[in-house]
């Protein structure tokens, strides 16, 4: 299904996918945040970055002929046709767990935003500009918490050291290039991840260390999300956000 | 058939549906009018990518201009200039606080606000003794703060501009 389309429409896809995925996830924090004010916080973040998909995708669908509308691509696509980073796929867990996925996310998005402004593409261009002044100010909220939870109890060190051992094998996917972007960055388009790669390492590196947290040995990555390659989690969350329009296609609010 | 200044008139009636004290023209998201024939072309600027008063905005600008007349009306959400606080006119600023808001400030920069530095009068008392409790509001343009002198919970517009008010 992707694999017949331009590079162009895939690239604006992939920069969907990981915003529709991620929001997905955190809005499953609706009204069960830790506290009211985090609750909201959680939601306007997950707002956000759904409007942030929104965007990706109807410039993709002025850019395809097979897709006219957003939500066809939100839709109307298996697990086998997602281009999701895995990071974005993954549970919540426990409140940790959920920030430090978010903390690892914000970081690199905010960087590949910035960069990305520089597109030659004059659309992409504003979209990415947009979304990294929203970036920016979720980075600040994710990175502070990572803070306040790894310094605070030792339950909670213990549950955000938990969560860098369980997540850090999906953070290498984010600044991997994939096909696609190489497609894209050869014509000015797009930027490579990989050429941000170093400057995200030292950056999370230092602000997890100064959170008394341990980086983890095992440097084994699991990647495949830009390939159509998901965990089993993928599955579970297109099941339950695309059932309506499955079971009653083209259904309207 | 009416002109462009007769359009936006027509939009100053429209308020945002969740400030209702200010107009969708005091917000500055009203960035284009183009009447053509029987045509007629609006465009928009959102305020946050995922707000979900935008939905709501095209349509009720839709409606508006459909019982005006018109029945050719494209309403088009544009990507560029990018919208910031500094578009409010000084009467929405003023609407904004009056309504019980405070109001965007440019000389506190929210970096500020979560270290404890505010300087954001309380729409209340108009102390300046007042303290941020959440970044996030009830909306995507609002935090919550506080007010330490009369102890009122209130929310700020969020400043991304960098104008300072007017005083």
């Amino acid at each position: 299904m992707l694999e017949n389309q331009t590079p162009l429409f895939r690239f604006l896809v992939q920069l969907g996918d990981d915003a529709l995925i991620i929001s997905q996830r955190l809005s499953e924090w609706c009204g069960h945040g830790p506290v009211l004010e985090q609750d909201i916080a959680i939601t306007n973040i997950t707002l956000d970055i759904l409007g942030q998909a929104r965007l990706w995708y109807q410039l993709a669908c002025d850019h395809s002929t097979t897709f006219n509308k957003e939500d066809d691509l939100a839709y109307l696509r298996d697990a086998r046709n997602m281009s999701n980073l895995l990071l974005t796929e993954q549970p919540n867990g426990d409140w940790g767990q959920t920030i430090m996925r978010q903390y690892l996310y914000d970081a690199f998005k905010k960087m590949y935003y910035t960069a990305l402004e520089q597109s030659n593409h004059a659309s992409i261009s504003e979209i990415a500009h947009k979304c990294k002044v929203e970036t920016t100010y979720h980075h600040k909220w994710s990175s502070e918490w990572v803070k306040r939870l790894s310094l605070g109890s030792d339950e909670g060190h213990h549950r955000m050291q938990n969560a860098l051992n369980q997540l850090w094998r999906f953070h290498q996917e984010l600044t991997m290039s994939s096909d696609v972007d190489i497609a894209i960055s050869s014509e000015g388009i797009g930027i490579l991840p990989s050429e941000i790669k170093e400057t995200y390492e030292a950056q999370i590196t230092q602000h997890l260390v100064a959170c008394n947290l341990t980086i983890p040995a095992d440097q084994h990555s699991v990647t495949g999300g830009r390939k159509g390659i998901h965990t089993e989690h993928l599955g579970y969350i297109l099941a339950e956000m695309q059932y309506m329009q499955r079971v009653y296609p083209n259904l309207q609010w | 058939m009416k002109t462009d200044a007769e359009v936006l008139e027509l939009l100053k009636e429209i308020s945002d549906p969740e400030i209702p004290v200010l107009t969708i023209v005091d917000l500055g998201i009203v960035e284009k009018i183009k009447v053509e024939e029987n045509k007629l072309y609006i465009g928009i600027l959102p305020t946050y990518n995922g707000c979900p008063a935008m939905d709501l905005i095209r349509m009720m600008v839709y409606e508006k201009c459909y019982d005006a007349g018109f029945r050719d009306i494209e309403v088009a959400y544009l990507n560029s200039p990018h919208w910031t606080t500094d578009r409010i006119s000084q009467q929405g600023m003023d609407a904004i606080q009056e309504y019980g808001i405070a109001a965007p400030d440019a000389s506190t920069r929210i970096e500020q606000l979560i270290n404890g530095e505010s300087s954001i009068l309380c729409p209340k008392c108009h102390s300046s003794n007042t303290k941020l409790i959440s970044a996030f509001g009830s909306t995507a343009c609002k935090a919550l703060m506080q007010c330490n002198d009369c102890l009122e919970p209130f929310e700020y517009f969020k400043c991304n501009g960098i104008r300072q008010p007017e005083s």
